[in-house]
């Protein structure tokens, strides 16, 4: 237990956000001591530079996604861009009707942009996947009605890692000329993506979950066919009018460097987080009572969402202050709720509550991944002496039976 | 090359870009992460909260951090269009797009809106309304300083009459802060706009002040950050720069009014010898901004003859600078279009030197002269 | 969430984790809270001959605050009369682990533990 004294613990909460990679930064600083300049200024050299290494981060965006540059609108990050998709298609294309359809276990900032068009009069359908986080096509083609405008499904899960079958929804939302959104924040340089295959219509990117900064991100908005999307940021007419605003240009050249390198490496990369997601997988699982959350298969390797039973989730997470991970995604780990993702696939509360997620990547070692086990051998098995559930469950008692006092 | 288009954007500071380093390179957490990565970039956004409240008189609990300006001004109009659904928007003929868009943008959805125009000095002039105009408003927006003209409002008379009416208030303060001093408690406006680009910070980060008297809905939505009012992962490294960048702004005044206030009268009083036209000259305004025009030379020429000699200034402001329509603002004050469409714009920085202004005259003088010749021969 | 380090004691070291057996007419056992909630305590108290509490035993599902509630209780009880013990408010746990507002639900759990375990055990004397 040599990290325990550390300062620092060892990072595995990639999915919350991952370290910019030290190439990235190196790319950005040069745009902040001496390349600056406003990229919309026209009439000088300093607005060139800065328009041109614009121009270039958003060649770079495009190409791992292989998407045409002028498809790629800047924001300030995913939450913008889910914001921007959903308010800007459905008011767009709301001749066509007033009916959304989205997914229980979507990221908040899709799911309260699509209750806000609730508000706003339109209809919503959430769908509840199946207990392995994954989407029925079948309930998705069912929930499709004549007056569907837009569907939002996200491409990867930021809690469980799940993968959805992007490919067939799209192709159920193109037969009934549905605008499909999907927010693939937590996808980019995990999964392949091919715009030029997929039939999607508007995707969400963030800089800061593939190893750029915060406070960028982008959306796609597909060109063949045209796709028509109503501004929600007013004012100097930046990105051809679909989003105003001056745009950060060492960030945008650093969302530029970070999908470079993640079009790169992403092959060899992935190979690599997948041993080590087998390797804590298995030395996890040997603890008793423990449960995967979301399909073990259709997951991307960087995450590994756990409930182990009998222990409740915000002690471990003090038990494991070694190691930084995730209950539930993190913005709602300040709140005692248990996740709602994990709800949504019908665990109940109290592995919802025991559940970790830890998401590892480009500079995770295998040390780490061992020291990652040992530490929840130890403590869990701790926790375990602790806990008067685990007592119970040891003397065959069912905890189904049992009538508890709520309060 | 040198710089004289700071009312665009303006380099980082250095003592800005170190307080950033450390947030730009090594490993960070998310701000709403349980964990001590999550918990030491929270307590620098709150640090930085403080800072920036510090700097234009406000509680940090009124500071919400946003993207840009841009997006704290659309902020505003589009969370006070769905708090109070009968809002009248009133906004000057001067304001930047970013706040006559958002307005005219929900238009389509039932939300009237009244223009004010400005007089010949650039100054709102409420009276030019009817009675009827000016009982209909309920939500005022007025720029404190215009970035291109430079013009200062008279913002305590504005917000006295908007006062006097029940009107919600909102003031632009992008250009006005680090210029002038900017005390939003003594103001009494409802809400302000400041960025971090335009005061030697980083792009990427500004801030809407909010009086909690306002009941603002959120225009971006999700994880809830910002208590609910602006969602989206914090951009850490530009919130603290835009942080250490508050925390100067009273030394950049006191560079502004003294010495850059210096080299802008010797340029206005050259620019004059050379027959130039100084807007809004007589009105008070930042001490770094030029904004002139000369009558008889195309200034799209004169800016490319500059530029080739090492000198950026703008045409208008750095938003319309690739269009060719004439400045909005001269228009609004009731400058010909023919002169108007001339204009060209300088505003010097806090590290702006003499020789550099002097320099820059001398370049100015022989490119004019010239293009009169050239004027000439074409007469 | 920034714990004291009171909360931080008695959750990495508790004191009196374990079991007594429930079966025992000296021993009372409470068992408050549930786990949909994300708590759940266990206090068992045995009593002398005296009336007076000689041993208590705890185990919690729960979070640090939870379990330092209880483990805090265990100390608190010994040497206490049952009425003693059910005298004891969960002000007085809140005020000695520092609780921040969101956890003071922990110290009401111990309080109800500890009255329920005093029930029980009066129960059995019946």
């Amino acid at each position: 237990m040599t990290n325990e004294t550390s300062a620092m613990p060892i990072y595995m909460d990639y999915s919350a956000t991952t370290p910019v990679d030290p190439r990235v930064a190196e790319k950005m600083i040069p745009f902040i001591t001496e390349s600056y300049g406003n990229p919309a200024s026209r009439s000088h050299p300093y607005g060139w530079t800065a328009e041109k290494a614009v121009e270039n981060a958003r060649n770079e965006v495009a190409k791992l996604v292989n998407a045409d540059p002028r498809e790629i609108i800047w924001t300030s990050g995913a939450t913008e861009s889910n914001n921007l998709a959903i308010k800007g298609a459905s008011n767009f294309y709301s001749s066509k009707g007033k009916h959304i359809i989205s997914v229980a276990t979507e990221h908040k900032a899709v799911i309260d942009a699509v209750r806000e068009m609730e508000r706003l009069g339109y209809e919503t359908t959430f769908i509840q996947p199946e207990p392995d986080g994954l989407i029925d096509i079948k309930k998705f083609k069912d929930a499709i009605r004549p007056d569907t405008v837009l569907a939002s499904v996200m491409m990867v899960n930021n809690e469980i890692g799940v993968i959805q079958d992007i490919d067939a929804l799209g192709k159920a939302c193109r037969a009934e000329k549905i605008i499909f959104h999907v927010d693939a924040a937590q996808a980019t340089g995990k999964v392949e993506i091919d715009l030029e295959k997929l039939p999607v219509d508007l995707m969400s990117f963030s800089a800061h979950k593939t190893y750029g900064p915060k406070g960028v991100g982008a959306l796609y908005v597909r060109r063949k066919p045209r796709i028509r999307i109503e501004a929600q940021m007013h004012g100097g007419g930046h990105e051809r009018g679909m989003r105003s605003g001056t745009l950060a240009t060492h960030q945008i050249v650093g969302m530029g460097e970070a999908f470079r390198i993640a079009r790169e490496e992403m092959e060899t990369e992935n190979a690599h987080i997948k041993k080590l997601q087998l390797r804590l997988l298995s030395g996890l699982t040997e603890i008793e009572e423990t449960y995967v959350n979301g399909d073990i298969e259709k997951r991307v390797p960087h995450n590994l969402n756990i409930s182990f039973n009998y222990v409740e989730g915000e002690s471990l997470i003090m038990a494991i202050k070694g190691i930084a991970v995730s209950s539930g995604s993190a913005c709602t780990s300040a709140s005692l709720e248990p996740s709602y993702v994990l709800r949504a696939l019908g665990r109940s509360d109290e592995l919802a509550h025991s559940s970790i997620r830890f998401s590892i990547g480009r500079f995770t070692k295998e040390s780490d991944i061992d020291y990652a086990i040992e530490l929840l051998k130890e403590k869990i098995g701790r926790l375990r002496e602790l806990s008067p559930l685990w007592e119970m469950f040891q003397d065959g008692v069912d905890l189904e039976k049992v009538e508890w006092a709520e309060h | 090359m040198i710089y004289f288009d700071h009312n665009a954007t303006t380099s980082v500071h250095p003592e800005v870009l170190d307080t950033m380093m450390p947030f730009l390179a090594a490993q960070q957490g998310n701000p709403s992460s349980n964990h001590s990565f999550g918990r030491n970039v929270q307590t620098a956004i709150e640090e930085a909260r403080e800072k920036v409240a510090n700097s234009v008189n406000a509680h940090p609990s009124q500071v919400i951090f946003t993207s840009s300006g841009t997006e704290s001004n659309n902020t505003i109009i589009h969370g006070i269009c769905r708090s109070y659904p009968d809002s009248h928007f009133g906004f000057s003929s001067i304001e930047h797009p970013c706040i006559s868009e958002p307005i005219k943008s929900i238009e389509s959805r039932g939300f009237k809106n009244t223009q004010i125009p400005v007089d010949i000095n650039g100054l709102l002039n409420v009276s030019a309304l009817s009675n009827e105009e000016q009982k209909n408003i309920t939500f005022l927006s007025v720029m404190m300083a215009n970035n291109e003209t430079g013009v200062i409002q008279d913002m305590p008379a504005i917000i006295k009459w908007a006062k006097s009416r029940n009107i919600q208030t909102h003031t632009d303060a992008v250009q006005a802060i680090g210029k002038i001093n900017v005390d939003f408690e003594e103001l009494g406006v409802d809400a302000m706009t400041i960025s971090s680009h335009k005061i030697y910070g980083p792009q990427g980060a500004a801030a809407l002040i909010l009086n909690k008297k306002i009941d603002l809905y959120p225009h971006l939505m999700g994880g809830g950050q910002e208590k609910g009012l602006r969602s989206g992962t914090e951009n850490i490294a530009a919130i603290v720069g835009f942080g250490k960048a508050c925390e100067r702004v009273q030394k950049n005044i006191v560079i502004i009014n003294n010495e850059v206030k210096k080299y802008r009268l010797l340029l206005e009083r050259e620019l004059k010898g050379l027959g130039a036209v100084i807007f809004a000259e007589q009105t008070e305004r930042l001490d770094n901004t030029t904004f002139f025009a000369f009558n008889n030379i195309d200034g799209s020429t004169l800016l490319t003859a500059l530029d080739r000699k090492g000198y950026a200034i703008a045409s208008g402001s750095a938003c319309s600078s690739n269009s060719s329509d004439a400045s909005h603002v001269l228009l609004a004050m009731g400058v010909e279009p023919e002169l108007a469409q001339g204009a060209l714009r300088v505003s010097l920085g806090i590290k702006t030197k003499e020789g550099e202004v002097k320099s820059f005259l001398e370049a100015l003088k022989t490119e004019v002269s010239r293009l009169k010749q050239l004027t000439a021969m074409a007469a | 969430m920034a714990y004291s380090d009171k909360v931080l004691d008695h959750y990495e070291n508790p004191r009196n984790v374990g079991s007594f057996d429930k079966e025992d007419p000296t021993v009372g056992t409470g068992m408050v809270g549930a786990p949909a909630c994300g708590d759940v305590m266990k206090l068992q108290i045995k009593v002398g001959e005296n009336g007076i509490i000689e041993d208590a035993k705890f185990k919690t599902y729960g979070c640090g605050s939870a379990i330092a509630s209880s483990s805090l209780v265990t100390e608190m009880l010994k040497g206490r009369t049952l009425d003693e013990a059910q005298a004891i408010k969960n002000t007085s746990i809140v005020e000695e682990l520092a609780l921040p507002p969101v956890k003071i639900h922990c110290s009401v759990l111990a309080e109800d533990a500890i009255k329920a375990a005093v029930a029980d055990l009066k129960s059995k004397k019946k």
